[in-house]
């Protein structure tokens, strides 16, 4: 049975359902983030977690102190150079399945301090990111745009099949390549895996 | 149905065992086929604040430490004690005045023998 049929019985009020899909449909509500901010935008995620924004209302209330307990990272601001190899070895001891989301102009590209010698440009160098949300910083209703977005990508994901999730293929590393201070820079500056710098040839 | 008396201990028993073994058994395969551990240094290194690990998570504390702050603590608690007493000085009968002494000397042979025995010094 195909999605579209499954779909088409549920508007006539025939609920049919599979083990996959009640899997994701817990995992999606039941997401528990890591409790980490960089900079600004981290100010703007604490506000999605109070009253009035009530991020508890999408289950991911529970900000996990450790990344031993955590499946979702939000990368809440700018990444200075300083600052990646840290993030990188606390996604890499996050137990899988997890995911990524990048919140604001600065996690996605380094934002407006992009020119900057010291700031990361683009979290998504050394981690797979799920989600961007722009802005600078976004506000929090769009940090729970993004969030119901993510709960969407984990009930679209199987558990087996060609299109199997990212982390149930063996062949996906386990953990991520952590960079390293260099002389001048990160070394190495960005995971090949995961990004290739754009090669912009020169008019001679 | 047996008609023993204590029959249903039995069948309390049987759903007791076979609740959590079923569980444990649902968990155990699905964690076989569908969730990857995946360990790793990295991932069962000691620290969780995302800066490299530096020397062992075993670290020995000085249980001379203990000892100060319980010694701390009982001092501590006796300046509890003495407040009231010194509130209520004028009113009290002479009796009162002899059992404080007998706390106040009880203490203070204690903190002879933690001088004497060198406790008090930090080492």
């Amino acid at each position: 049975m195909t999605d579209a049929e499954r779909e088409e019985l549920r508007r006539h009020g025939i609920l049919l359902t599979s083990l996959e899909e009640l899997y994701n449909w817990g995992r999606s509500n039941s997401i528990w983030p890591l409790q980490f901010g960089l900079a600004c935008c981290a100010i703007e995620m604490i506000a999605a977690a109070t009253a009035r924004f009530d991020i508890a209302r999408f289950g991911a209330e529970i900000f996990r102190p450790s990344p031993r307990q955590a499946d979702l990272m939000i990368v809440s601001g700018t990444v200075t150079k300083k600052m990646a190899p840290l993030v990188v070895r606390l996604w890499n001891q996050m137990p899988e399945p997890k995911y990524c989301i990048a919140m604001g102009a600065c996690a996605i590209s380094g934002g407006p301090f992009k020119q900057g010698y010291n700031v990361l440009k683009g979290i998504d160098r050394y981690i797979p990111v799920d989600i961007y949300i722009p802005g600078c910083p976004p506000r929090p209703e769009a940090l729970l745009h993004g969030l119901t977005q993510l709960q969407a990508k984990i009930r679209g994901e199987h558990l087996a099949g060609p299109d199997q999730a990212q982390h149930l293929r063996p062949a996906n590393p386990g953990e991520l390549p952590i960079p390293d201070y260099g002389a001048h820079d990160l070394e190495p500056p960005h995971n090949p895996a995961r990004f290739s710098p754009p090669s912009l040839p020169r008019k001679a | 149905m047996s008609d023993h008396p204590h029959a249903f201990l039995a069948l309390f028993l049987g759903v007791a065992l076979a609740f959590p073994l079923l569980l444990l058994s649902v968990t155990w395969l699905w964690v076989r086929f569908f969730q990857s551990a995946r360990p790793g240094p990295i991932k069962n290194a000691t620290y969780e604040c995302g800066l490299a690990p530096t020397g062992d998570s075993w670290i020995q504390f000085k249980a001379h430490y203990y000892l100060y702050a319980i010694l701390f603590l009982i001092f501590d608690v006796e300046i509890l004690f003495l407040l009231p007493f010194a509130v209520a000085f004028t009113g009290l009968s002479s009796g009162a005045l002899i059992t404080m002494l007998v706390f106040i000397l009880l203490l203070a042979e204690g903190l002879v023998w933690a001088w004497a025995r060198g406790h008090l010094e930090w080492k």
